[in-house]
Formats: structure tokens, C-alpha cells, sequence
């Protein structure tokens, strides 16, 4: 296949011109038009998936050409090991979304053409290897969402929508200049980040750190990191259910990522300097607060949102443990939370598609009106706690037993909020389907087939990567091996005043 | 050891009763609208005792291998590789594993059968077996893993089917509040589980053998020895005491017993497969696999013990002043794992494995006999309005009072065997205030199941007379399972007798290769081993068991004692302590989650009030700012703007003035001018 990464990338802009360009009121063109676009970037994950060497740390199918000569800007695209999961799932999380959007029923031109962009500019985040290229990835990402959360969403979608753009923007902007900096400061002038990343030694590391500080906030705001993290619950409350798959499923995933793709690479020393304060100490805080937070929640929706905010804990206390295992177990749980999580997030709108409410303690026995619904969600539940056997034991494990060596107290705290997570998930469960039937919601119908359709292949890649995460873990290993190693040789002094 | 023999075999015994589960979830409901029950109830046993069978044929050929060679690997895939750990789905059967594989298939497939008739009349009946046949797959993975995590899955594998299970009538918050508090209680101890698991990693790799796979742990353990830990332990006692801890959320020990009695609210062969006979059982266990790490830590050894004998000693006090048949068993069972803790506490692996598996047979047994009374009367679990149920229910009534005997230790039943050894090993090891505990254990043990007895079998019927009219003997198939774990319990014993009476004892002799590290040996030999001494203890031990009989004889048979009096000893003191369980399930409500839940709440307000109080305050101060800039930009800025065109105009207006239109004017001005250069150049020459 040729180009197939400027393929996977621009296939839902062409479906967002063909839609456009439709007649007004077909609504089921949209519709087919989006599943093709994604069903054939699926395709091509699948493709990449198989035709992708484990064995190296080189950049593969690779694009380069030259685009705006001037300042050394290329249209510069490739994976990696780092990149290939996030490709994966962005392919496997829009697909779904695009089923999820079935049940949008106004205005749904814009909608699947906005949906569209969005794709076309969360896959370019991960393909791109221009600095300059990426960061007009991650804008064009920015303002569909900011439109699919402020037409389409709940009640208080403006607000929400503005807070989000806002937050973003603010993040945008530290790492556009942290960008400028990297280019004018740097050995050779250079938006490459392969060649960024070679000449990392020639930046000082008091201009590492600065720099590293500001990616560091842009990314963290869209992870969310704690303090940046208080526009998520807010932005999936109000966001449709499709959107909020996307944002938990896929969005977040491109904070961790591009700390490993630029502070990780590119700036080591700096790196190695403060991943134990920024992201391990952080990390955990995000883990512990985002499961207290998630037991105090009354709408179903805001304790996803906040259970999402700590397994994302997880990923930022494993990249700053600086071991082999710590650092795949974060990336695989950057994968696993995409999956766990879109589940949680579909069954959410499944009630609340039914209801139009999303209170806990507003239902009650549900599994007698909804068995299979109950069913799935219940599995999506113990999926979410990180039961043994399902893929977010596995993650959350290699980032515990990778990141004890370094930083014992922040892993205890982090296994400790296993029993958080038991308590507010096992409880929220209790009274959404348990307990005796609430006559308002007897007659509910089960699970529609189209539901089923799009929780199904979630839950077996669930139970899949618990049994068999080599999969996975064997795209990711050496390039986060050659990753890591990179951040310890340069390593001045200790990383962990915290011992 | 270093060569197991390879089979691909051992995977069946653990994926069949996956295959019944996923059978029986996927397409149960189906199956069992169309064509009935009978095909859950095959599919459920079937895939249970079909894996039984294979456990039995392996067994045969194990004992066929050279005893030192008794080791099987089922090695299925790579799980992970990553960082230097190494982990496989690889089954690992040993004379350990085959033990507790038959007691899983073999004690489990009758309570399976036996479920056929007690759950016979619930909808859910394909759900029922579809746990089970979950239960009894995580259960296999626990005890065949060879390595730590997959233990460890199987380990929080059957917590699930346990918080399923207990509340399989979920729509009663009585039941599924009793699966919520075993989850989640089990997940504190798990969180100790794993930090061992974690610093026994960070050990063995400092020392150059990352692995976690068990075999090889035995191998390295040694260079662990003078490892420093954390907390100011060495390393092997610091793994040693974590994993102990998680022992006592699986297997009901003090501090974390409590979920147990509360586990009782789901139907009664999962108390008996899960709740008595397996899963809880699962902590002895794992010390016992790890003997080679246990022995090398004498205070960890010492731990174990001592929780194990409190627990045994005070689990039964509670338990004298129960009212509800099942909850006695629950008290009854805690107790009893707290007799194998210190089995394997004081070194005697052996015995407390022993004493697990018989403890299987006789509790089984008491709990399905439990289950059938209860059948019997309708869903009756309150003692006290029972009563002669030994004239309707003569079968059901002579297996309890064998397994009673069992359990109480009375010779020669399987209780005496097994439990008398552990007694007698905790004084040989020198642990007297241990063998203290246990003994006056062995007495009250005797004393409430001779109550329970009594209250349920002897007496008169206190219950109502349509309960009275309805009473009836178990059907058949729970009848066949009671008769065969009542034979178990009598003659299960003769597997290891005590030395003293005959040198016979093929169960040790099993399990001699699994418990052979030097440091066990070690543990093993430093105890007392004198045959006349033994023999007394055997004697103090049943005037103790005699002693509590008697009691329980005189109050609750022959009435010549008087409960109601016996309460009111020391102003009723104890008998609150008692029935009040000490109290600890309100002291954990009080000290750890009524403030948890107001950290909680706390939490969620700081977020929303002050975390998004400071955003929406910067926005707010960004609306300020930009509307202070906009008056800044029409009156300064534009105000500039202005000034300076209106200054402009001014200028002009007033300059115009001098455009006169007169020559003369004009004259005198171009006059002035050229003087005024003149004059200027003439200055700047000189």
C-alpha cells in the first residue's frame, strides 16, 4: 500500500467533502459516507497492524516532503512503536463512534461533516513527525470538537464548550512557543522531530527545563493532569455520547502522547529531571482525587469522567518510572483506558438515551428490566476496577511493578485506589441495576442490536489483550525501550528524591 | 523439580469449567427456555466432574512418576515480557496443586449436583451454574498457576464469583451490601498482596533473578536471605507478612474476617463450595506454596500463628451465641482456618493442608446439611424456631452429626486427625500460649456445634405448623451428595494418622516433595517430637471437646442448664461481646468509611467549588480585563486617536488665520524668514 498514513489520515476528509457536498436531508448518506471513511481506516490500522517491524526503533511508512521550504517545514509522517497503538485505536474508537452517532437526529450534515475533521485530525497528531505539522493537527482537532460539544450537547454545551476551547487554547499556545523555541534555539533550525530529537543535547538544561514546563502544561490540560483537569467532566456531561467515546477513548491518549513524542524525546535531561514531581507525583494525585471524586458523584456520567481522570493517573506515574515495564504498562493502559473507557461511556448513553436522566440514584433494578445491558456493564465495571484477566490489570500492573523500584509510596498509593475504584464502581452499580425494580423503568428494551454491535468488539479486545497482551506489547517494547534508555544516558543525577 | 514433566493435559482440568461457563452465560437463558433445566444441569456438573475425572486420571499418573519427579508444567502461551518479568499461562501441577484440584473438582462437583435440587425452582437457574462453573475455573487457576499473577488472577478471580454469588438475589440490598463489603474487604488485602508481589520483584531482581514465576522463586529465594526490605524489615519478612495479609482478606482472618459472616446471604452450596470449603481456603494455600519464603522468616512465621490461634479462639466465641444456623457455620469456619494458619504458622504445612482438605468434607457437609433443614422449612435460617427436625429428616440429621463429630474432633472421625496434629504441633514448637488458644478453641467448637445441633435436630418444633407440614427429607440428589461427604468426613482422616498411634501417614508422605526447601526442613525438625508427650495432648485436647459437649448437652438437650441464665454471667459482658461480634464491623464503619465517604464528598466540593472556583474566577478576571481593556481602547487609545485629529483641526483653524490673503503679508513673512536664516548662518559661521 502506498502512503497509507497520509491515507488513514485524510480518508475522513475527502468523507467530510462528500458529505458536504451531498444533497441537504439524505441523512442516511451522512451516515454511510462517515462508517466508510472509518471502516476504511480501519482497514488500514489493520493493514499497518500486520506490515509493522517490531524490531526496530526507525520511524516506518514514512512520508517526507518538503512544504515549506523556507523554514524547514515538511510534510513529514511515520509511526513508531510509540505511535502505532494510538493509530490503532483512534481507528477503532472513531469507528465505533460513528455508530454511536446514529442516534444524533438534528442538523446531522454539520455533524458528520465536523465528525469527520475530527478524525482526520486526531489520526494526523499521531502520524505527523513535523513539529509544525503536528501542531496544525492538533488545532484542526480543536475546533470540530469545540462545535460537536457546543451544537450538539446537553443543557450547559456553551458553557462547557468554551471552557474546553479556552483550556486547549491556553495549551496551544505554551506549545506553540515551546515549539519556536525548540526551532530557533536548537543546533539546526528544525521542526523534524526525529532530528529535533537527535540534537536534544545541544539545548542547555535550564532552557530544557523551561521548555519542558510549557509542553508540559499543554499536554497536561488535554490528559487531563491535575489542577488542568476540572474542563473534563464538565465538556462530557454536555458532550453527545459519540463525542465523549472520542474524548475519553482517544483525545486524552494525545496528552501522554505527546509527552513521550516531545518532552521524553526530545527533551531527556530535562525529563529525567522532573518526571517524578510533574508526572509520577501528579500522576498519583490523579489517581487518588479522580477516585474520591468519582465516589461523591450523583450523574453516572461525571463518576465516568472522574474514573477516567485517575486510570490516566496511571499512564503518567508509569512514564515516570523510567523502567521497561513501567513505561509499556503506561502505553498499553493509554490503549486500554481508550477501550475500557469508550465502553463505559456508550453504556452510559444507552440509559441515558432511554431516560434522558443520568442520576444513580434515579433508577434501581435495572437488571431485571435490561439483563444483558446489566451484564455488559457489569463486565465493563470489573473491566474498569482492573480485574486480573482483563487488559487493565495487565497495564496497571506493569506501570505498579515498574514504578515500585523508584517510587514505592506514590505505586502503594496508586494500588490502594484499586479499592477506591471497587467501592465507587461496585456502589454506583449496586443502585443503578441491583435492588428492586424501579417501576418507572420496567418496560425499558434490552440492548438494540447496533449497542451490541459496538460493545461487543470492545469487550473481546478487552478480554483479549488480558490474556494475550503481547499483541500489543510487542509493537510498543523497542521503541519505549530505546525511549527510556535515551532519558537514562543522559541522566546528571538521581531521578527520585522521593525514595 | 528442575525437569517437570511437560503434559497437555492439566489445561483441561481448569478450561472446562471455563467452557461450562461460557457456555452457560452466553446461551443459557436460551438453553434453558427451550429445553430445560436438565441441560444447565448437565453442561454445569458435566464440565466439573468431567474436569474431576481428568484431575483423578493425572493423579494416577503422578503417583506412577518417582516421588522427587512429581511435578507437571502445562505451559500454554507467553502472557508478557516486558522489563525482565517473564510470565507465561502456564498450569503447574504438583502434590500440593493435585490436593487442592480434587478438592475444587471432587468436593465441588458434589456441591455442584447438589445445587441441581436445592436451586431447582429459581428462574435464574443457568446464571446459578454459570458462576459456579466460573467459580470453579478461578479457584483452578489460583491453585495451578505457576506463577504469582496468574495466581494472582485466579486469587481475585474467585472474589468475583464470590461478590456474584453472594449476591446472586440481587434484588434484595441485603445480599448484594453483603457482595459489595466480601469485594471490597478482599481488595484491602489484595492491595498488600500485590505490594509483595511488587517488592518480591524489586528483590529478586536486585539480587539478579527478576522472576515471579514460582518455581524459580523457590530456586532464587535463598539469595533473598539478609535482603533489606521496607519498613525496617528484611525483604523475605517484608513479602512474607504482605502476602499474609492477604491471605487474611481471602481467607476471613482477623482484622479482615468481616465480610464473611455478611457472605452468608447467598444460597447455601455457595457458602459451602466458596464460602467453607475452597475459596477461603485459598490463603492457607498460598503460604503453604510458599513454605520456602515462609520458613525463612521466623517473625512473619510467628505472625501467622498467633492471628491464626486468635482468630480460631475468638471466631468461636462468636459463634456460641449465633442464632442463625448458617451464621454459626460461617463463625464456625473462621475459626477453623484459623486452626490451619497456625498449622502452617509453626511449620506444619503438612498437617494445615491436611486439615484444609478435611475441613472441606465435614464443613461441606454441615453447610448442605444447613442448606437441606433450610430447604426443608421454607427459606428458616433462625435456630431458635426449629427443633426435632431428626424424626422427618433422619438422613439429613445423621450426616450433620457425623460431620459434627468431624469437625469437634472426636476419634476416629476426620477431624480428629487433622486438627489434633496441628494442636499438638503448635506446644511442639513451643508456642504455649498458642497451643492455649487452640485448645480452649477446640472446647467452645465443641460446644456450639452440639448447640446447633441440638437446637435444629433435638427438642420440639418451634416452628409454625404449616412449616411443621411441609417439613421434608432432602431429595435425592442432595441426599446422595450429604451421604457421600458424611463418609468423607468419617474416614477422610485415615489418609495421615498421628504418630502416635500408627506410623502411617501417606498424606505427608505426598506432599513431602513440595515441602523440602531447607529452610522448611529446618522449621520442620526444630519441634518437639516425642510420642508420650503427644499422646497427652491428644488427651487434654478431647476433655476439652468432651467438656463442650457436655455443656452444650446439658443446656440445649437436657435442659438442665439455662442459656438465658448462662448469659447473664458477668452482668451479660460477654454474651454482648459475643453476639455483638465484638463490635468491629461498627468500629471499621466508624474509623475507616463514614470518614472515607466525607473525604470523598470533600473532595468532589474542593473540586467543584475551589479547583473550578479559581478557573471560573480567571475567566471571570478575563472578562473583567478585556472589558477594562475595551474602555481603555475607545477613551485612550481611540481617545489619543482623537485628540490628536481634533488637535489637528484646532491647528489648522487657528493657523488659518494667518492666510490672509493679503501680499503684503506674505512679503513680510518671506521678509522675516530670509532674515531669520541670514541671521542663523551668520551666528553659526562665527
Amino acid at each position: 500500500m502506498a502512503h497509507p498514513l497520509t491515507l488513514i489520515t485524510f480518508i475522513p476528509l475527502i468523507g467530510m467533502i462528500l458529505i458536504l457536498a451531498a444533497p441537504a436531508g439524505l441523512v442516511r448518506w451522512y451516515k454511510w459516507i462517515a462508517v466508510a471513511s472509518a471502516a476504511a481506516q480501519l482497514v488500514i490500522a489493520a493493514w499497518l497492524y500486520t506490515n509493522f517491524n517490531t524490531g526496530t526503533v526507525a520511524m516506518q511508512f514514512t512520508e517526507r516532503y518538503s512544504w515549506i521550504g523556507a523554514y524547514h517545514i515538511y510534510y513529514f509522517m511515520g509511526v513508531d512503536g510509540i505511535s502505532i497503538s494510538m493509530v490503532l485505536l483512534t481507528a477503532l474508537i472513531c469507528f465505533i463512534a460513528v455508530f454511536s452517532s446514529f442516534s444524533i437526529d438534528r442538523a446531522e450534515k454539520g455533524y458528520y461533516a465536523l465528525l469527520m475533521l475530527l478524525d482526520t485530525g486526531m489520526m494526523g497528531v499521531f502520524v505527523a513527525l513535523d513539529f509544525f505539522l503536528f501542531y496544525i493537527f492538533w488545532e484542526v482537532m480543536l475546533l470540530p470538537m469545540y462545535f460537536l460539544i457546543g451544537i450538539w450537547g446537553g443543557p450547559r454545551r456553551e458553557y462547557a464548550a468554551i471552557k474546553f476551547f479556552l483550556y486547549t487554547l491556553l495549551g496551544s499556545v505554551l506549545i506553540l512557543l515551546a515549539m519556536l523555541a525548540l526551532y530557533y534555539y536548537g543546533a539546526v533550525p528544525t521542526f523534524d522531530m526525529t532530528q529535533l530529537a537527535a540534537h536534544s543535547s545541544s539545548y542547555t538544561i535550564g532552557f530544557q527545563r523551561i521548555v519542558w514546563i510549557a509542553l508540559f502544561i499543554g499536554f497536561a490540560i488535554k490528559i487531563p493532569a491535575f489542577p488542568f483537569h476540572t474542563w473534563l467532566p464538565d465538556a462530557h456531561v454536555e458532550a453527545p455520547t459519540a463525542i465523549s467515546v472520542i474524548l475519553a477513548g482517544v483525545l486524552l491518549k494525545m496528552g501522554t502522547y505527546g509527552i513521550l513524542r516531545v518532552n521524553f524525546a526530545i527533551l531527556p535531561a530535562a525529563t529525567h529531571e522532573l518526571a517524578w514531581l510533574l508526572l509520577g507525583l501528579i500522576g498519583t494525585i490523579n489517581i487518588v482525587y479522580g477516585a474520591m471524586c468519582a465516589m461523591a458523584q450523583k450523574d453516572f456520567k461525571k463518576l465516568v469522567a472522574y474514573s477516567s481522570i485517575s486510570h490516566m493517573g496511571y499512564v503518567m506515574l508509569g512514564l515516570a518510572s523510567f523502567t521497561a515495564a513501567g513505561i509499556n504498562g503506561a502505553v498499553l493502559q493509554m490503549f486500554n483506558h481508550g477501550t475500557i473507557t469508550a465502553m463505559l461511556f456508550l453504556l452510559v448513553g444507552v440509559i441515558y438515551d432511554r431516560t434522558h436522566h443520568r442520576e444513580i440514584d434515579g433508577f434501581g433494578g435495572l437488571a431485571q428490566s435490561m439483563p444483558i445491558y446489566a451484564g455488559i456493564t457489569g463486565f465493563a465495571f470489573f473491566a474498569a476496577l482492573g480485574l486480573p484477566g482483563l487488559s487493565a490489570f495487565i497495564s496497571e500492573v506493569l506501570v505498579l511493578i515498574g514504578a515500585w523500584q523508584l517510587h514505592p509510596i506514590m505505586t502503594t498509593l496508586g494500588a490502594a485506589t484499586a479499592i477506591l475504584t471497587a467501592g465507587y464502581l461496585l456502589w454506583c452499580f449496586q443502585r443503578i441495576y441491583l435492588g428492586p425494580l424501579n417501576e418507572k423503568y420496567a418496560a425499558l428494551p434490552d440492548l438494540s442490536a447496533r449497542e451490541i454491535f459496538m460493545l461487543l468488539p470492545l469487550a473481546a479486545i478487552v478480554i483479549m489483550l488480558g490474556v494475550y497482551p503481547h499483541a500489543i506489547l510487542v509493537l510498543l517494547n523497542t521503541s519505549l525501550v530505546h525511549l527510556n534508555q535515551g532519558v537514562l544516558a543522559v541522566a546528571t543525577g538521581p531521578a527520585l528524591p522521593l525514595h | 523439580m528442575e525437569h517437570p514433566v511437560t503434559t497437555d493435559l492439566v489445561r483441561w482440568i481448569v478450561l472446562l469449567p471455563l467452557l461450562g461457563a461460557a457456555i452457560n452465560f452466553l446461551f443459557g437463558a436460551t438453553l434453558q427456555k427451550r429445553f430445560g433445566k436438565r441441560v444447565i444441569s448437565f453442561l454445569g456438573c458435566g464440565a466439573v466432574l468431567a474436569a474431576f475425572a481428568i484431575a483423578l486420571y493425572t493423579l494416577f499418573a503422578m503417583l506412577a512418576l518417582a516421588p522427587d519427579r512429581r511435578f507437571m508444567l502445562d505451559d500454554l502461551w507467553r502472557w508478557f515480557d516486558v522489563g525482565g518479568l517473564k510470565l507465561d499461562i502456564a498450569f503447574w501441577l504438583d502434590p500440593l496443586s493435585i490436593v487442592m484440584v480434587l478438592i475444587i473438582t471432587g468436593v465441588g462437583g458434589l456441591i455442584h449436583i447438589y445445587s441441581t435440587d436445592y436451586m431447582h425452582d429459581d428462574a435464574s437457574y443457568w446464571r446459578f451454574f454459570g458462576w459456579l462453573n466460573l467459580f470453579t475455573f478461578a479457584m483452578l487457576v489460583l491453585v495451578l498457576g505457576d506463577n504469582l499473577w496468574l495466581m494472582f488472577v485466579g486469587w481475585e478471580g474467585v472474589g468475583l464469583c464470590s461478590f456474584a454469588l453472594i449476591g446472586f438475589w440481587y434484588t434484595d440490598l441485603v445480599n448484594t451490601n453483603a457482595g459489595n463489603k466480601a469485594f471490597i474487604v478482599n481488595r484491602i488485602g489484595d492491595l498488600a498482596f500485590v505490594v509483595a508481589i511488587y517488592a518480591l520483584f524489586a528483590g529478586l531482581g536486585a539480587v539478579g533473578h527478576p522472576t515471579l514465576v514460582i518455581r524459580e522463586v523457590a530456586r532464587y529465594a535463598p539469595a533473598l536471605a539478609g535482603a533489606r526490605g521496607y519498613l525496617g524489615l528484611p525483604m523475605v519478612t517484608f513479602v512474607t507478612l504482605m502476602l499474609f495479609l492477604g491471605a487474611t482478606g481471602k481467607s476471613a482472618q482477623i482484622p479482615l474476617h468481616v465480610w464473611l459472616p455478611d457472605a452468608m446471604a447467598g444460597p447455601t452450596p455457595v457458602s459451602a463450595l466458596i464460602h467453607a470449603a475452597t475459596m477461603v481456603t485459598a490463603g492457607v494455600y498460598m503460604v503453604a506454596r510458599l513454605n520456602f519464603l515462609y520458613s525463612m522468616a521466623p517473625a512473619t512465621m510467628l505472625v501467622v500463628a498467633t492471628v491464626g490461634a486468635l482468630t480460631a479462639f475468638l471466631a468461636a466465641t462468636v459463634g456460641v451465641t449465633q442464632t442463625d444456623i448458617k451464621r454459626v457455620l460461617a463463625y464456625s469456619t473462621i475459626s477453623q482456618l484459623g486452626y490451619m494458619f497456625v498449622g502452617v504458622g509453626v511449620g506444619a504445612y503438612a498437617a494445615g493442608v491436611f486439615h484444609l482438605m478435611t475441613h472441606a468434607f465435614f464443613k461441606a457437609c454441615l453447610f448442605l446439611g444447613a442448606g437441606s433443614v433450610i430447604h426443608a422449612l421454607g427459606g428458616e435460617q433462625d435456630m431458635r424456631k426449629m427443633g426435632a427436625l431428626r424424626h422427618k429428616m433422619p438422613l439429613t440429621f445423621v450426616t450433620f452429626f457425623a460431620a459434627t463429630l468431624a469437625i469437634c474432633g472426636v476419634p476416629p472421625f476426620a477431624g480428629f486427625m487433622s486438627k489434633d496434629e496441628i494442636i499438638w504441633r503448635a506446644y511442639a514448637h513451643g508456642h504455649f500460649v498458642i497451643w492455649a488458644l487452640l485448645w480452649a478453641g477446640a472446647g467452645v467448637t465443641a460446644f456450639y456445634m452440639f448447640r446447633q445441633v441440638y437446637m435444629t435436630f433435638f427438642g420440639d418444633f418451634r416452628g409454625t405448623p404449616e412449616q411443621d407440614h411441609h417439613v421434608h427429607e432432602a431429595p435425592s440428589a442432595m441426599a446422595f451428595v450429604l451421604v457421600a461427604l458424611a463418609i468423607l468426613s468419617t474416614v477422610g482422616g485415615f489418609a495421615m494418622l498421628p504418630g502416635f498411634i500408627a506410623p502411617f501417614a501417606p498424606f505427608e508422605r505426598f506432599l513431602d516433595p513440595v515441602f523440602n526447601s531447607d529452610a522448611t526442613r529446618q522449621v520442620f525438625a526444630s519441634g518437639l517430637h516425642d510420642r508420650s508427650l503427644e499422646t497427652l495432648f491428644a488427651g487434654l485436647s478431647l476433655l476439652a471437646v468432651a467438656a463442650g459437649w457436655l455443656l452444650a448437652d446439658l443446656t440445649y438437650r437436657q435442659g438442665v442448664l439455662s442459656a438465658a441464665r448462662m448469659s447473664e454471667f458477668a452482668g451479660g459482658v460477654f454474651y454482648r461481646l459475643s453476639f455483638g461480634k465484638y463490635r468491629i464491623d461498627e468500629f471499621y464503619r466508624a474509623a475507616f468509611l463514614a470518614p472515607y465517604l466525607k473525604l470523598a464528598n470533600a473532595a468532589a466540593w474542593f473540586d467543584g467549588h475551589i479547583i473550578d472556583g479559581v478557573v471560573n474566577f480567571a475567566a471571570s478576571m478575563t472578562v473583567v480585563g478585556a472589558w477594562l481593556a475595551g474602555l481603555f481602547d475607545s477613551y485612550i487609545v481611540d481617545g489619543l486617536v482623537n485628540f490628536t485629529s481634533k488637535a489637528t483641526l484646532a491647528a489648522g483653524g487657528r493657523l488659518r488665520r494667518l492666510q490672509t490673503g493679503s501680499i503684503n503679508g506674505y512679503l513680510y513673512g518671506i521678509l522675516a524668514a530670509v532674515m531669520v536664516i541670514l541671521l542663523v548662518r551668520a551666528i553659526a559661521r562665527v
